[in-house]
């Protein structure tokens, strides 16, 4: 956790911003499809690290367009419908770049989040959680965790601090 | 000020040549709102007046007959975004804002509402993210036979109020910073005061001065910095009654946190043309995690009394130091005189996002009363009022409740208010007949916890989660609309609503008070006891504020419909459920399956005889 606390202190954000950019599809394509169709675990209704760390990450930075949940906002789509069917790898995009589109509500456009650590840190955490809301293997709210001793996500995340 | 104390100023010293030049036009703008607004048949400006009361002497439209009202005419704005603020009616002729793109209507009340100008500015479509919550717009101000808008990435536009041509423009932040534009400007004297948003982002806070007629900048005072960027005066400028002191906001920061340190200001802004004197609050510090801005961080959730010509503060008092819950000050000021044990006094009154109404002396800043305006608060047990204690004037923390006390990645559960506060920016109204204020709610409870997060230029700077839900044990509802006794620090009755009040109240002499609901309904009620006399679903959730006119005899009502902002998207899919521990009351319903998005203005009459 050092690690994390110094990013927040100084400019040193920009060289953990690569580090990050650099480990997420890695880890992505280790895991190959699996991971990306079922990026969580959910036992006896708790959730491992990753999926419990995406829903607190996901309400600091994007449930102000997204709403609560990721049930969408009169601002913003749905993620839980979103998440239905995209690929890791165009999510990630998204959220790296950010995207724009005009309809009847007029212009509608999602920010670049490629240079905030915040978020690109934990994009797999941030994509487990939606995804785990889009299959209603999570439902609305704050998620129980694994007790970390038994959680194989926690136990790996652990060890790459 | 003497010219010693101007040496102390940096910024001012530059200003006051033009500060100077300014006075001879002071006179002429200044005394023609200050008439204008006493005439009930114009709204000439957001909050009514500039004591921000939201009444009018208007009383063809009263108790007896608003069971009756129709509507007259309607308009679309073409935008379907969150219409915050409300129409400006002068002289005949209908001043229509929208949300970004930031369009204005000059509407001809004599021609059913043709169309006489319009005006839409060229803006950058990526200002649209860095907007917290949606791309609301609080409305647009007149002076001078100008109208002043306030776009989205900061800049201030005067138009010709006769014919919208440009006449100037002027930048007021750097959108890329995540500095925006929301809030509506107020023209006092020969100023334009207007401020930033951009709490969420790390941006510093400042209100501007800028001179009606040129637009240049006349003065800027920061809420947060060194003494020469806040304007204060260590002597003379007082919190609590005391001397401020020199560099009263860094040292209550540590290092060079204050340059992230937020401080935005958004709300409103009143006046008081006796005393010259500009009063407005200062918003949440930045981050939401408390653990990384350590000290009381001044003046986040202040109130500025601020010298109009100089922008020198003469008072400031902060609501709540060292915030751990996102309760900014920026809501309404209203400038009242009321008898307070056995006293007249010049009053100055604040329902704060934090639950607390503060009733303060406004030629002082004394303290006079802090209560809570909801049972629900729960964040603190008061706000101590003796002098002499070392407390004063600062709310008592309940430990458990404390995100701070209770450390970063812990999740501090059931704190009353939410985010959203007991009321945000959504202006309340003030009777002179019954003595009260209606005050527009939320009734919404909260999960909240900080953790670390990086500053990066332009991106949400945040650093906590949170989930609300409607207060527990009690109605279920999200919301009560209220009657509230300022000098007695109690409710006087209580309307619940199923959701957040979110709409601006308008007090009137035919004893009713209006307010627009997130479902849509227009609605109003008996001033002495609220009870419901008058409702009617227009097509969008309200989230604008009511305003009355006059027009050849006939009194109107009107508001804009839009559903949208931080109500739009918080509430947009319901909140999560409570606990069940904490005992939510009730189902929980979703605001989308009651309305959709929309823009339009709504005006009500009583029919014709």
């Amino acid at each position: 956790m050092n690690y994390l606390m110094s990013a927040a202190t100084g400019f040193c954000g920009a060289m953990l911003l690569f580090t990050a950019a650099s480990l997420a599809p890695a880890q992505a394509q280790d895991e190959a499809v699996d991971w990306e169709d079922k990026p969580y675990i959910v036992e006896d209704g708790k959730v491992d690290y990753g999926t419990y760390n995406g829903f607190r990450r996901y309400h600091n930075t994007c449930h102000t367009c997204h709403g609560p949940d990721g049930m969408g906002s009169t601002f913003a789509p749905a993620l839980v419908n979103s998440l239905k069917d995209m690929s890791y790898a165009d999510f990630a995009a998204t959220v790296a770049n950010g995207r724009s589109s005009s309809g009847a509500s007029g212009n509608s456009v999602m920010p670049a989040f490629g240079d905030n650590v915040d978020v690109m840190l934990y994009i797999d955490h941030i994509y487990a959680y939606l995804k785990a809301r889009a299959d209603d293997a999570v439902g609305r709210g704050r998620p129980d965790r694994i007790d970390p001793e038994n959680d194989p996500v926690f136990q790996e995340w652990q060890a790459n601090q | 000020m003497g010219m010693e104390d101007m040496k102390k100023f940096g910024l001012m010293a530059a200003c006051s040549v033009l500060a100077l030049a300014a006075t001879t036009s002071l006179a002429t703008a200044n005394d023609e709102l200050v008439e204008m607004q006493q005439n009930a048949k114009n709204w000439v400006m957001q909050l009514g007046n500039y004591s921000a009361t939201r009444y009018s002497e208007l009383e063809e439209i009263n108790k007896d007959n608003v069971g009756d009202l129709q509507v007259a005419w309607s308009f679309s704005t073409g935008v379907l975004r969150g219409h915050e603020g409300g129409p400006l009616v002068i002289d005949g002729v209908m001043y229509v804002h929208t949300p970004f793109p930031n369009k204005v209507f000059a509407l001809d009340l004599n021609d059913n509402g043709r169309i006489i100008w319009r005006y839409e500015p060229e803006q950058d479509p990526n200002v649209i993210p860095v907007m917290c919550c949606d791309t609301v717009n609080r409305g647009v101000a007149y002076g001078d036979g100008k109208i002043i808008l306030h776009q989205a990435d900061t800049n201030v536009v005067a138009l010709d109020a006769k014919t919208g041509e440009e006449l100037w423009k002027t930048q007021n932040g750097d959108p890329s910073k995540g500095e925006t534009g929301t809030m509506s400007p107020l023209i006092a004297g020969d100023k334009v005061l207007v401020g930033n948003s951009g709490g969420e982002f790390g941006v510093q806070g400042h209100m501007t001065a800028y001179n009606l007629e040129t637009g240049e900048q006349e003065w800027r005072a920061y809420s947060v910095g060194p003494d020469d960027q806040i304007l204060l005066d260590p002597e003379n400028t007082t919190h609590l009654g005391e001397p401020v002191g020199e560099n009263s906001s860094v040292d209550t920061w540590e290092g060079d946190q204050w340059q992230l340190g937020g401080g935005t200001v958004w709300g409103w802004v009143s006046y008081d043309p006796e005393l010259n004197l500009v009063y407005y609050g200062s918003g949440n510090p930045g981050t939401w995690n408390p653990a990384q801005r350590p000290g009381d961080n001044r003046w986040s959730m202040t109130i500025f009394a601020r010298d109009l010509d100089t922008g020198v503060a003469k008072w400031v008092y902060q609501m709540t130091p060292h915030d751990e819950w996102d309760y900014d000050g920026v809501n309404e000021n209203i400038l009242v005189d009321m008898e307070i044990d056995g006293e007249q006094r010049k009053v100055l009154f604040h329902p704060d996002r934090n639950g607390f109404a503060y009733t303060l002396d406004r030629e002082t800043g004394e303290l006079l009363v802090a209560a809570k305006y909801d049972p629900a608060v729960n964040w603190a047990t008061e706000v101590v009022m003796n002098e002499d204690d070392e407390q004063y004037g600062r709310p008592q923390v309940v430990a458990e409740y404390s995100t701070a006390q209770n450390g970063v990645d812990v999740n501090s559960e059931g704190i009353c208010p939410a985010a959203l506060g007991t009321k945000d920016q959504q202006p309340s109204a003030y009777s002179p007949e019954t003595g009260l204020f209606y005050i527009p709610t939320n009734h919404v409870c909260m999960d909240y916890e900080p953790f670390q997060v990086s500053y990066t230029a332009g991106q949400p700077y945040v650093g906590a989660t949170l989930s609300m839900y409607p207060a527990p044990d009690s109605h279920g509802g999200m919301g009560n609309f209220i009657a509230w006794d300022a000098a007695a620090g109690e409710i006087v009755w209580s309307v619940e609503e199923p959701f957040s009040v979110w709409s601006g109240a308008l007090a009137t002499a035919g004893d009713i008070v209006f307010y627009g609901t997130l479902e849509g309904y227009l609605k109003a009620v008996d001033m002495e006891t609220g009870e419901e006399l008058y409702r009617f679903k227009t097509p969008s959730g309200i989230i604008g504020n009511v305003n009355t006119y006059e027009h050849d005899g006939k009194q109107y009502v009107a508001v804009l419909s839009g559903i949208g902002g931080w109500a739009g998207i918080g509430l947009a899919a319901g909140l999560t459920e409570g606990t069940d521990g904490l005992g939510a009351v009730g189902a929980y319903q979703s605001l989308s399956d009651y309305t959709q998005l929309g823009g339009q203005l709504t005006v009500f009459s009583l029919p014709s005889e």
